[in-house]
């Protein structure tokens, strides 16, 4: 073995519609999320590393084992890599049992079909499923069928754990136990995991590492903390739910691209390009304009109200645009169903800065 | 939602039972028209006995090819990517709609003592097709193979290949993927294709009488042999042997039913 454990990765894939570059180091019991708009790579990303797809260029190595590198002509097939991948549907094969289908990885990789048994029914007690090893996948419940492809994936005792959206396809109520579930599986496992996800719950519930795919690569990458404080793209700006907005530092205050200005809390960039972040519950909204004119007060109208949970978030086209979250008897008080014209307001203190 | 209680339509009924009836007289007249008291003797006569050997041999040799030889075409057909295929599908697939008589006139300009591959294979190895055994297995499998090519085909093709990529990063080889996967899931399909080539082998006739003649003992299967007793006024021995042929058929039809739909 040369070179540190985990997951070591340089992905150049060119595919038809997709071209991605990425690097990506998990170290062993660590968990990696990846996020990213609809079709930016995210899976495409899962299969090259389960060596379901070639890479163009780069390499791929785990526990210091050259899995993949073009360049050297080193191709390790899918079945001889120590990786299980489980797919965001599951894949269960229909026609065998659930204890058929999670010995299947271990009868593959030559295991006599006893031991096999033993182990894979130990690994569905473990997932809570000791009674239902003889069920066929068609007669278990989402939530279950979840369950039997994480045993199926885990039995193998794999070094790289691949999740490709592995809560997606729950209904609310189960989502939340079984993520709990996952996390204590992830946080107990000696294997480099990489996850992707669409939902920012998850990869701050589950990851150490946030990894934004964007525009064929990567975005940004972080702790989930880091990565939420700091957004540095609209999507992930909308995947946070703040305002993201770009601009030039101009002494205290920030002159932003697509006009208007705002002054901050200072302590980012002393000049150049920054962005700032704008908490959607920092901004205050009114019918009526301030009675004497202040900094960081602009009118927009109204083009969206949605109701967020216990609050109601607004939508202004201004010059910024902006979302605020208001108090669902503001929707009254401030009448927003008529749409119209508000004024916005956010205290310098609320306006964070940094370099983008 | 429409309601599953709705009720039939009356003509929708009457129509229904013409189209029944007219599938169940032909049956019952043969089983009434049989000459149950001279029955032994008739199928046990050695042109019978002779067709009916032969029609079996015949039509599992051609299941057999059709296993060997059309898995390949519907795995290509299915899962290939080359241009033309739509043409190739067309081509392999047409004696399903050819008149099985010019099925068997091509297959002589082909495969004859005179045809375009015939005489080569007859001048360097002296192998002579037509009027042989192996001529009916060629016959029967030019009609026969392309009902199991499109089933099988059909089946690759509605298969989720991506349970065999979850086998792959499970840790089976190509192989293994292959047997514990895609066989069993595509075994129904399989399963289909078979008994319906064996069924359309064991009943062909047309390209039958044209490439491989009508030699009793060599050439002639059942339904050959039925045509020449009913043509030649030996109609007992017509309905016995076809007899045997619809309860042969029918036991296949009853035990392929059950199984798919158990």
């Amino acid at each position: 073995m040369t070179g540190p454990a985990g997951l070591a990765a340089d992905l150049q894939l060119r595919l038809d519609r997709l071209s991605l570059d990425a690097a990506l180091t998990v170290r062993p019991g660590q968990v990696a999320a990846l996020l990213g708009p609809n079709g930016a790579g995210k899976s495409t990303v899962l299969r090259a590393l389960a060596g379901l797809l070639p890479l163009a260029g780069g390499r791929i190595v785990l526990d210091g084992t050259v899995l993949d590198d073009p360049a050297a002509r080193t191709r390790i097939p899918p079945d001889k890599r120590p990786v299980a991948l489980m797919f965001q549907d599951y894949l269960l094969f229909p026609h065998l049992t659930a204890l058929e289908n999670v010995a299947f990885g271990l009868r593959s990789r030559g295991m006599p079909k006893a031991l096999a048994r033993a182990r894979a029914a130990t690994a569905m007690d473990r997932v809570g499923l000791a009674g239902l090893t003889e069920a066929r996948p068609g007669a278990l419940s989402g939530g279950q069928q979840q369950r039997v492809a994480m045993a199926r994936a885990l039995v193998t005792e794999p070094r790289l754990l691949l999740l490709d959206e592995p809560l997606a396809a729950l209904d609310v109520s189960t989502k939340t136990e079984i993520r709990r579930h996952l996390r204590q599986l992830l946080r107990s496992s000696n294997s480099a995991n990489v996850l992707v996800t669409h939902d920012l719950l998850d990869a701050v519930a589950l990851a150490d590492q946030m990894v934004v795919i964007e525009d064929g690569g990567i975005m940004q990458s972080g702790t989930p903390a880091e990565v939420t404080a700091r957004p540095r793209s609209r999507y992930v700006a909308d995947l946070v739910g703040v305002n993201l907005l770009r601009g030039t530092v101009a002494g205290r205050a920030i002159r932003l691209d697509d006009g208007g200005e705002l002054l901050t809390q200072g302590g980012g960039p002393s000049a150049g390009a920054a962005l700032a972040v704008v908490p959607p519950a920092a901004v205050a909204v009114g019918r009526k304009a301030p009675e004497r004119p202040r900094p960081n007060a602009w009118a927009g109208q109204i083009s969206a109200v949605d109701l967020m949970g216990d609050r109601v978030r607004v939508r202004l086209d201004g010059t910024p645009a902006v979302i605020a979250d208001v108090s669902p008897a503001a929707v009254d008080e401030l009448r927003l169903d008529e749409g119209g014209e508000l004024w916005a307001q956010v205290a310098p203190g609320d306006v964070t800065v940094y370099a983008p | 939602m429409r309601s599953s209680r709705q009720p039939v339509n009356l003509v929708v009924l009457c129509l229904a039972a013409i189209t029944a009836l007219f599938f169940i007289f032909p049956l019952t007249g043969l089983i009434f028209r049989t000459p149950w008291s001279s029955m032994g003797s008739v199928i046990t006569s050695k042109t019978s006995t002779d067709a009916l050997r032969l029609s079996l041999i015949a039509s599992l040799s051609t299941t057999a090819l059709a296993l060997c030889f059309g898995f390949p075409l519907a795995w290509l057909l299915a899962r290939g990517r080359f241009p033309g295929k739509t043409l190739l599908r067309g081509l392999c697939t047409l004696p399903m709609v050819l008149p099985p008589v010019v099925g068997g006139i091509a297959l002589l300009l082909a495969y004859g003592r005179r045809g375009l591959i015939g005489e080569p294979l007859n001048h360097a190895f002296g192998i002579s097709l037509p009027f042989s055994l192996p001529g009916v297995i060629v016959a029967e499998a030019f009609v026969a193979m392309p009902f199991f090519v499109i089933t099988l085909e059909s089946g690759l093709r509605s298969m989720n290949t991506k349970l065999e990529d979850a086998a792959r990063s499970l840790g089976a080889s190509r192989w293994t993927v292959f047997r514990r996967v895609t066989l069993p899931l595509i075994w129904p399909s399989l399963a289909a294709g078979g008994v319906l080539t064996w069924s359309r082998a064991l009943g062909e006739f047309g390209a039958t009488i044209t490439f491989a003649g009508n030699l009793p003992g060599v050439t002639q299967t059942a339904p050959l042999a039925i045509y020449v007793s009913q043509s030649s006024n030996m109609l007992p021995e017509a309905i016995g042997l076809s007899l045997v042929l619809v309860l042969v058929s029918l036991t296949v039809m009853i035990v392929t039913r059950d199984r798919s739909s158990t």
